[in-house]
Order: C-alpha cells, then structure tokens, then sequence
C-alpha cells in the first residue's frame, strides 16, 4: 500500500512526516541535524529512499547530509560511520561539503564579481546551498542552488561538487545583485522531456534557461515588469520568487515573482501576468496540481513590506484555468489573527489521486490538504519556522 | 597528544566526545593543529575554516591558555602546555543570541 512522505526543512533541524494513503493520520520523526538550518531536503525521483539535505550555520558554513534509507539515517556523503575517513595517503575521501567556484582555466570562468547593494562591485562568496535538486533518472545526480548565485552538480552521490560555472558566467553577472535575503539560485527545474534544458531562478537577478545541460544559459525575462528596479523590463535584475511546471508540459511555466504571478507558454522565452482577481499578487510560492496541468495554486502575502496573509486570513488560491481565475480556499485554514509567511519553498503536491498539498508557515505549522485544496488540516504545529517542504510517494 | 575542544555542533558532527585528541607533526601551530583535525576528522573540512582561503570562520575563535589566538598569524607556535596536552586548544563559537 502506497504511502506518502513530507520532508520538512526547519530553521533548527529536519523533520520527516510519514502516512498511509489517506493521509489522515501523520507520524512526525526529528529533528534531525537539531540546531542546525536546513534550507530544503528533496527526495530522488528516481530511488525515493535517496534523500538529500541541506544542513547549514552561520557559525559552521555548510554540510550536505544524505540518507539511503527514506530519512531513518542520515550520513555526509562519503563519511558512512565506521568507514574509512580518509585514503591511504591520509587526505580526506570526500569533499561532500565544499563548493568551490570553478576558476579553472579549461572550463570555469574567472572568480568575477557581481553587483553590491551599493552598486559596487563584490566578489562570488559561497554561503550556503539553498535547493537541492535531485536528477530525474540517477540517484547519484543531484544539483545544488547555492548563495552566492550558483550552481552545482555532482553525479557520485553528493561526494564531490563541480559548479556549472557558464551561469555565473553569463554575461550579465556583474549586474546580478542581492535582495534582502541574498543572491542564491534558490529554483531548479529539470525539464521532465528535454534532459539537456534546466530552468533556474536567482533572487534578484530572474530566471535564466539552459538547453545544453548547463553549459550555456540565457534570461528568460521578457514580459516581466519589476517597478522597484530602475529599467522595469531589464534583461536581469527582476526578484523571482519562485517557478513551478507540470510534468506533462514543461514548456508551461508558472512564476511567483516580488511582486505579480506570471505565466509562460514557450519556456520562459516570454512572459504574461496571470495575478487576476487575487487579493494581492505577492508572494513566495507557486505550485501546480500533479494530475490537472492547469490548477495552479499560490498563497498570496499582503506586500513585500508586510510578510504575512491580507487581513490576517490564511487563504490558499487555487486557479483552475491556468491563472487569472482564483478561488480561495480557506477550510480548515485560520481566518483571523494568523501573520506568518509561507516561503518560497515550503509548498509541495504529491502524485496520489486525489492529489495532496501541503505547505509550511514560518509558524511552524505544516498543513496538509488529501483533496486538492478543497479541505485542510494541520499535520504538525510547533515546529520551528519551516523552510521548506516537499513530499514523495512511497511504495 | 595535542587535546582540542569543539563546539557543541561540530563534537556531534565528528561523533566524538568532549574533546579530541590529536598527533601532530612537526611544529605544533595553529595551522598545524587544524590540519591535523581535518585530516582525522575530514566531515570538519570546511567548518572551521573556508575550504580555499583557509580562513578562520568569522564566528569561531581560538584560544589557548587564556590567550586569544583568533587573529594570530596560521604559523604561530602553540603554548608549551598545550603542546604537552596539559591544556586543550579551544575552538569557540560566538554565543548565539544576545
């Protein structure tokens, strides 16, 4: 009998939510890696026992931590307890925590600089990886968003990390700037028919495309409009917040920007907003249903100065025609009083029929809905303020 | 046997008890000490100081008998008590909060 997992990403530590089909009942493990951030925890498509995390301080830099047995334990990759540590010279086996921008002189692309909040110019510095993306195919593939902006990949398991430097090498990235929160490719999309195209998002620099499996990237802004920057149709320089797609079309791609919900027909080669009747286009997430291609969910944020639902309502919307349409869906969800942010990688819908969503606040409630939308329900509470969320299918 | 104290953090992230006990070769320094800690223990690469600078963490610091050596040269010789394992070497984090 098919079972479902969330894997939820806490300010202080990793939690996984286990249950059957109906998804009524949840156990709740953890915290794993307590006291540490861990930005996002994403399964593998492709062997779902095969879980990576990012585990992250401000005191200790980062660790990628992984586990081959569905989240029961965990190991830097590399560093299995009671294994060998190091080679028979004595240096380490494994780099599984250093990400390193590639500067070589064959194929990575001199440590340049990009943008300061101050307009000067500021070297690359790796803080942190923000998503993990996991390859649709091979368990020991998996690709890094990191802050500074860049990308990541490694193909033995999360051992070792080369960047995919033509990103940071673009052209244009010395005009790529930190928002608020940083600089950080914080959305990967592996297109689910074209294994040589990847989406990426940088916060706030926009999206950017590659058809060569990484070797060359191009923006894909045309159609957004951005007032706070100082040309609104910029080639780079929009905040996007977050992409999603279904599996069936990627080519459609949906995006939560700063400010406006966008879509794309022609992979993200032009853009047009969708915001419609929502009670504010800002936000972080955006979703789309595993089953109707055109049900897109968002959950909107009253402004970019005030991170929390309009009029203290928790309200997910729910478009089933592809945008512009919104119904809010509030059963089971609080309508009064309720001032946490969702961010931008704290939704998720599994693959069962019917299909589930799940979403975590900065509250640290993680709610859960076995109907699409329609009906909601708190799996946890008190948890720190989650991060990230995502959900497999387990056999 | 050169004795060195970690934080709470990186102690479970090398599974080790309160303090490790290390050999090093050569001159006992500071670079020499965190050489030795990453080469026993390699899942600490990186968390003490960058991988490619070699830079101490901005919210680490490291003392030795009462003596803060956060902003010492990597080559400075440790104190003769450490180096004889009367004194650990401290690998201390800024207090979180405030």
């Amino acid at each position: 009998m098919k079972g479902v997992r969330v894997l939820v990403g806490t300010k202080k530590g990793a939690f996984v939510l286990t249950s059957d089909a109906k998804r009524l009942k949840w156990d709740v493990s953890g915290p794993f890696f307590a006291g540490w951030e861990i930005y996002h925890m994403k399964g593998s498509p492709a062997d779902p026992n095969r879980i990576y995390a990012s585990q992250s301080s401000g005191w200790f830099g980062q660790i990628v931590q992984r586990s081959d047995d569905g989240g029961k334990t965990w190991f830097q990759p590399g560093f299995k307890p009671g294994e060998p540590t190091t080679n028979d010279q004595g240096m380490p086996v494994t780099e599984s925590n250093k990400f390193a921008y590639d500067v070589s002189d064959t194929d990575g692309k001199p440590l340049t600089t990009h943008q300061w909040y101050d307009g000067t110019q500021h070297p690359w510095e790796f803080k942190r990886v923000w998503h993990m993306e996991p390859s649709l195919t091979d368990p020991n593939t998996v690709y890094a968003g990191v802050e500074d902006a860049a990308l990541f990949k490694s193909t033995d398991g999360g051992s070792s990390w080369k960047e995919l430097s033509g990103l940071r090498g673009h052209k244009t990235g010395a005009q790529w700037a930190p928002g608020a929160g940083g600089m950080a490719v914080h959305t990967i999309i592996l297109d689910q028919k074209n294994p040589q195209r990847i989406y990426i998002a940088i916060s706030s620099a926009g999206a950017f495309r590659t058809d060569d499996g990484g070797k060359s990237w191009k923006p894909i802004n045309k159609g957004l409009s951005s007032l706070y920057i100082p040309d609104p149709h910029a080639e780079v320089g929009h905040c996007v917040h977050h992409i999603a797609n279904h599996p069936s079309r990627p080519e459609v791609l949906f995006m939560q920007k700063h400010w406006d919900v966008m879509r794309s027909d022609d992979a993200g080669d032009s853009w047009y907003e969708i915001s419609g009747n929502l009670p504010s286009d800002f936000g972080f997430v955006v979703d789309v249903h595993a089953h109707e291609p055109n049900t897109v969910y968002v959950i909107p944020i009253k402004s970019d100065s005030e991170h929390f639902p309009p009029d203290g309502k928790l309200r997910v919307y729910r478009s089933r025609s592809g945008g512009n349409e919104w119904e809010a869906l509030t059963k089971g969800l609080p309508q009064k009083d309720c001032y946490v942010n969702i961010l931008r990688d704290a939704m998720a819908v599994d693959t069962m029929d019917p299909c589930g969503i799940y979403f975590g606040t900065t509250g640290g409630q993680v709610y859960g809905s076995a109907d699409g939308g329609d009906n909601w329900n708190p799996i946890v509470q008190n948890l720190p303020s989650v991060c990230s969320v995502e959900v497999q299918v387990i056999p | 046997m050169i004795r060195v104290v970690l934080p709470y953090h990186l102690r479970n992230l090398a599974m080790i008890g309160s303090e490790m006990q290390l050999e090093v070769s050569g001159d006992a320094t500071i670079a020499s000490v965190l050489d030795s800690i990453e080469q026993y223990y390699p899942m600490l690469t990186g968390t003490i100081r960058d991988h490619t600078t070699k830079k101490r963490r901005p919210f680490l610091r490291f003392y030795a008998c009462g003596e803060d050596l956060s902003l010492a040269e990597p080559g400075t010789r440790l104190p003769d008590k450490v180096i004889n394992g009367e004194e650990p070497f401290l690998v201390i984090g800024a207090v979180a909060g405030g």
